[in-house]
């Protein structure tokens, strides 16, 4: 006996979790209880994805994580540290490089693949929480299907700000059945979520873990007179051009100069060394530098 | 005891139940799909990769079900040596192991309650082939269709029926497996 986890995890609490991702499986958008273990890490720091991924990686994969479409932030850094040292994977920024993609708050930009998996973090898995506080309440309506209040509610926003105002976290309907909490990605990423790849949800602190299998249905809430609408600002990357990904407004100099700029830097760098050149480019990277400086 | 008992576990015990659950995983994820599973040496009837599965899901925690010729004294003395799980009567587990035609009725496994239906069990049915033809899967995890070889069709149109409950299944074969979840249509091709 070898008193080394791999992927930190014990084997006892990897089969807990890896028989909870089978179930979440086979029930698409139902959220499945497990044991959530004590990570070295706090719980805003997205212990649910990363007990998920623990259980998930092999040391023949290549992880990448993002938080917000980044790879740089303090918690993706510190999270693809850990599995280096416990699983000793590699890592990448590359999306498509990547055989585990880690995330928090996005889909990345590229298409992914069937050989590709997507674990989200998730803070609040319940998509009915805010409108029924007792955990007992919504397990029944889940079972009943009774999702009424979900559409008062959206339909509120519309009678309210003569829209659908959830831009975050916007829920959506899965094979039909399960209303399901799609973690606080913005709206513009729901309709990604019907993909190739596998893609599991792990809420720590709330000790659920749900999954969607490759190709599954995915409709986001809306109706008839108020379709759904995956939007975002309407503009042009000013680093890349891009005019199909989601954007991040970036305050650049104390005068109030701004500029909008891809949110997944990945994909923004990719397209920027295919020599794609976005308006402001050159004066980012003069302002950029002069920040080095 | 019977020291061919010892043998057939995981060499290395995290880094094999890593690959397995992969393979596992991606057969349930994509119904139809053939995966290898490979690191057990389970003693007869039980295959290599129903033992793989076995060692990779099951423990203490997860009552397990010996059908027909599976229980029998070698497999009980397997099971208990390196999983440890409780083997018990169809209704009360949570995984069963045999035979198509021993693991029926079907109607004796748990298919989980209205408000947890992942309390369901998941049975392994041992097959003398998996072969990627005869009847049309469509679901979760296909893309259009596929095609696999069942040993029946109505079980599984019944069982999807009950969605969101019902059972999940493993086929397996020699070192391969594929699966069937409770989402996935079943017609004759
Ligand atoms: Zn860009």
């Amino acid at each position: 006996m070898s008193d080394y986890n791999f992927a930190y995890l014990d084997e006892q609490t990897k089969r807990m979790i890896r028989r909870a991702i089978l179930k979440g499986l086979a029930i698409p958008g139902y959220q499945v209880p497990f044991a959530s273990r004590e990570m070295p890490m706090p719980y805003g720091w997205g212990t649910g994805g990363v007990q998920v991924s623990a259980a998930t990686l092999t040391p023949a994969d290549t992880l990448k994580v993002i938080d917000q479409g980044a790879d740089d932030t303090t918690n993706a850094v510190s999270i693809r540290k850990f599995f280096e040292k416990t699983a000793g994977v590699a890592t990448t920024e590359e999306t498509g490089a990547a055989s585990i993609i880690q995330t928090r708050h996005r889909i990345p930009e590229e298409d992914l693949r069937e050989d590709q998996i997507l674990v989200y973090q998730v803070p609040i898995p319940e998509p009915l929480r805010f409108l029924e506080p007792s955990e007992i309440e919504t397990r029944k309506m889940h079972s009943l299907e009774e999702y009424g209040l979900m559409h008062v509610k959206l339909y509120e926003d519309i009678a309210k700000h003569g829209a659908i105002a959830t831009s975050y976290a916007y829920p959506v309907k899965v094979e039909g059945r399960y209303v399901m909490d799609p973690s606080p990605i913005p709206k513009f990423d729901n309709p990604k979520m019907e993909m190739a790849a596998i893609q599991l949800f792990g809420a720590g602190r709330e000790q659920r873990i749900y999954a969607l299998p490759p190709y599954c249905k995915v409709v986001s809430l809306d109706f008839e007179d108020f379709p759904f609408e995956a939007s975002k600002a309407d503009h042009a990357c000013d680093m890349c051009g891009a005019t199909d990904s989601y954007l991040d407004e970036v305050i650049m100099d104390d005068s109030g100069g701004r500029m909008f700029v891809c949110s997944d830097t990945d994909y923004c760098t990719g397209r920027r060394q295919a020599g794609h050149i976005g308006a402001q480019a050159a004066a980012a990277s003069a302002a950029l530098e002069e920040t080095a400086v | 005891m019977n020291t061919e008992v010892l043998k057939g576990g995981f060499g290395n015990a995290p880094v094999d139940a890593a690959y397995a659950f992969r393979a596992a995983m991606n057969a349930m994820a994509c119904p139809g799909t053939v995966e290898v599973l490979q690191g057990a040496q389970p003693p007869a009837p039980v295959s290599v990769a129903a033992g793989t599965l076995l060692l990779t899901l099951c423990d203490p925690d997860t009552p397990l079900h010996l059908a027909g010729d599976f229980d029998c004294e070698d497999v009980r003395a397997w099971v208990s040596f390196h999983i440890g799980a409780p083997v018990v009567a169809a209704e009360f587990s949570m995984f069963a192991l045999g035979s198509w035609e021993a693991l029926a009725p079907l109607s004796r496994f748990a298919i989980g309650t209205p408000e947890y239906p992942d309390r369901s069990a998941t049975l392994i049915v041992e097959q003398e082939v998996l072969a990627q033809e005869g009847m049309a899967l469509r679901g979760p995890g296909i893309k259009d269709s596929v095609t696999m070889s069942l040993p029946e069709t109505e079980a599984f149109q019944m069982n999807a029926m009950l969605f969101p409950l019902g059972l999940d299944f493993f086929f397996t074969s020699g070192d391969q497996v594929s699966a069937l979840p409770r989402t996935t249509k079943v017609e004759v091709a």
